[in-house]
């Protein structure tokens, strides 16, 4: 005799699985920020020339088989800078974004587990935050940066852009994890971890941490994306990664005036970010689909 | 609520103290700070900086500074730019318009564009309509702006000629050098940025109003309307879009303040003489004072809209209560 239905036991990662898959362009989107992830690490590897060389016989080349993207107004191959200005880009997008995030969840976990007048101000500090105007107040901590003429902020240092950044973007993150902090805090399983003892720290951190990681996971990619925007724009208005060091952002800098003769300056830098940005905003819709299922199409 | 208002408007007048002092403090810690412009010019004696130094108070400890120039605030007396010697009130004063003009006609351009784009996708969920104006609107969402506005530049103002053979729009500037006013020629150079500001704004818009009328949509109420017998296009504006629109009514309230600043990369790019090209001058030249006015300015823009937002939700909305 058979039974008559049999219930495969179907693990969480693979119900996500089920559902994220069906968002193909979060799918293109993964393959595109893996390959462009890949590409500019092992850019020592790959890079046809080296980024910072100079070579002014060579100046505003068009694309051609020896420099595929053309090279710009110091004759330095475009291909070559792209992949090196993309490991800066990520990697000061993957710092900021990683620092709001920390921040973020911490503040909202506290806040809204605490309660009281610990929850008040921390409120009011996020609020305080929020009503600053953030390109505006990037822009004067990057002239700030400039003026600094310390050993660790040399030319070329991405790490203070990055905390900076990070530092002015958490605010959505910890409004969103103290909501559902809030929420959790009333529920069964929590009271339980604390009737039965459970220090505060592991109440917050082994039972409602893992309850909000979905929404966090969601507000890290979308926080990803526009790191990554905050960054390029900066640099490209001279307050972020200084020159010659390359960043997706700064190598736009000086493109302007040379629009008529090589228009392809312009044209590949701002495309790569726009690319990965696309990218990772399909995957995190796609993440939130699958986290969230009442997130998901109608 | 006139107790509510009352507190609402005493957080407020503290929230911008704070962020007052944390903006001065900030300015202030910087090396060189007010005198790196002074320090630049080489003409200077040592002699000259320190009784400048002196003259401009910066000797005293951070907390008395800012007590100075906090009271000097309030009386309406915001310092000088360093650069061109005039009042910064009067300096941003002058540029206001420009920006005014820019970002007016975008919030004009973004509504008329998003609200419509935001319905009919909503309405035909799914259908190719939709879905070519929800990724359009995502892809605008990740374009990073200040490309964008380059590329616009590369094709209308570079590569596309007109029938003179001259670029066909202009790409920088208010109006053509040497040529006497026209309204023809500011709208010439106003198309470009504009275009720019408003694609990139009413991506936003678009999919949040789609969004909220989705929600709208499924509502009992709708049925109700539909199945009383009320034609498809009342249901749709009489029931649905009047509900819908409350969340669009926020995002707009929290964009006003942008009507002063919102502008930084597109007048930087086209060379709009506005309060986000003076901003960025102001920053490229370490010119405190000016860089701190325009800050003061737009927080406390973005203080007051946000509570005007909350009252007028407030007022739109019969659910919620304020206390």
């Amino acid at each position: 005799m058979k039974p008559s239905v049999t219930h495969v036991p179907q693990s969480p990662w693979l119900l996500f699985w089920r559902r994220f898959r069906k968002h193909k362009m979060a799918l293109v989107g993964i393959v595109i920020v893996f390959s462009i992830v890949v590409l500019t690490a092992i850019a020592p590897l790959i890079a046809p020339y080296d980024p910072m060389k100079q070579n002014l016989l060579n100046r505003f080349q068009p694309p051609s088989a020896t420099h595929w993207l053309g090279t710009d107004d110091l004759g330095r191959d475009l291909w070559t800078r792209i992949l090196y200005g993309g490991r800066i880009s990520l990697s000061v997008g993957l710092l900021a974004m990683a620092v709001s995030i920390v921040l973020g969840s911490l503040i909202g976990l506290v806040s809204g587990y605490y309660g009281g007048w610990v929850d008040s101000i921390l409120m009011r500090i996020t609020e305080i935050f929020l009503s600053i105007p953030r390109l505006f107040v990037l822009i004067a901590l990057g002239m700030f940066l400039r003026t600094l003429d310390l050993p660790y902020l040399q030319a070329g240092s991405f790490l203070p852009i990055a905390f900076v950044i990070g530092a002015l973007s958490w605010m959505g993150t910890a409004r969103m994890v103290r909501a559902s902090t809030l929420a959790l805090r009333e529920r069964e399983f929590v009271q339980a971890c604390r009737a039965l003892g459970g220090s505060n720290l592991r109440t917050l951190f082994q039972h409602i941490l893992p309850n909000v990681a979905s929404p966090i996971i969601v507000s890290a990619t979308l926080g990803l994306s526009s790191a990554i925007i905050s960054e390029s724009g900066l640099s490209y208005l001279g307050f972020g990664v200084q020159l010659p060091t390359p960043t997706w952002g700064n190598m736009l800098s000086n493109t302007q005036s040379q629009m008529t003769t090589a228009p392809w300056t312009a044209i590949f830098p701002g495309l790569m970010i726009f690319l990965v940005v696309i990218s990772i905003n399909y995957i995190g819709d796609g993440l939130r689909d699958a986290l969230d299922p009442r997130h998901a199409p109608r | 609520m006139t107790t509510y208002l009352i507190r609402r408007l005493f957080q407020a007048a503290l929230t911008l103290l704070a962020i007052s002092f944390i903006l001065f403090g900030l300015i202030s810690a910087a090396p060189g700070g007010f005198m790196t412009v002074y320090a630049e010019k080489s003409d200077m004696s040592p002699e000259d900086l320190a009784r400048i130094r002196a003259k401009l108070g910066l000797d005293d400890p951070i907390p008395v500074r800012y007590l100075k120039w906090l009271g000097n605030l309030l009386q309406g007396d915001w310092g000088k730019s360093l650069t061109s010697k005039r009042p910064v009130l009067e300096e941003i004063a002058s540029r206001l318009p420009n920006t005014l003009l820019l970002m007016g006609l975008m919030m004009i351009c973004t509504l008329l564009v998003a609200i419509p784009l935001g319905i009919f996708s909503a309405v035909r969920q799914y259908s190719w309509f939709d879905h070519f104006f929800t990724t359009l609107a995502f892809a605008g969402q990740s374009l990073p702006v200040f490309w964008f506005g380059l590329v616009l530049i590369i094709v209308f103002a570079v590569l596309l000629k007109g029938p003179d053979g001259r670029p066909l729009l202009p790409g920088a500037g208010m109006y053509t050098l040497g040529e006497p006013f026209s309204l023809w020629d500011r709208i010439r150079h106003l198309i470009l940025p504009v275009t720019m500001l408003t694609f990139v704004s009413s991506a936003e818009y678009m999919r949040y109003l789609r969004s909220s009328m989705l929600d709208v949509i499924h509502e009992d109420y709708i049925r109700t309307a539909r199945a009383k017998g009320l034609r498809e296009w009342k249901v749709i504006y009489k029931h649905g879009l009047r509900n819908a629109i409350i969340p669009l009514v926020t995002l707009v309230g929290l964009d006003l303040p942008s009507l002063f600043g919102g502008a930084l990369f597109t007048e930087t790019i086209f060379a709009w003489p506005g309060i986000g090209r003076l901003y960025f001058t102001a920053a490229m030249k370490n010119d405190y004072p000016l860089v701190m006015a325009t800050l003061m300015i737009y927080s406390a823009l973005i203080v007051l809209s946000t509570l005007l937002v909350d009252l007028v939700y407030a007022a739109l909305d019969p659910r919620i209560r304020l206390s």
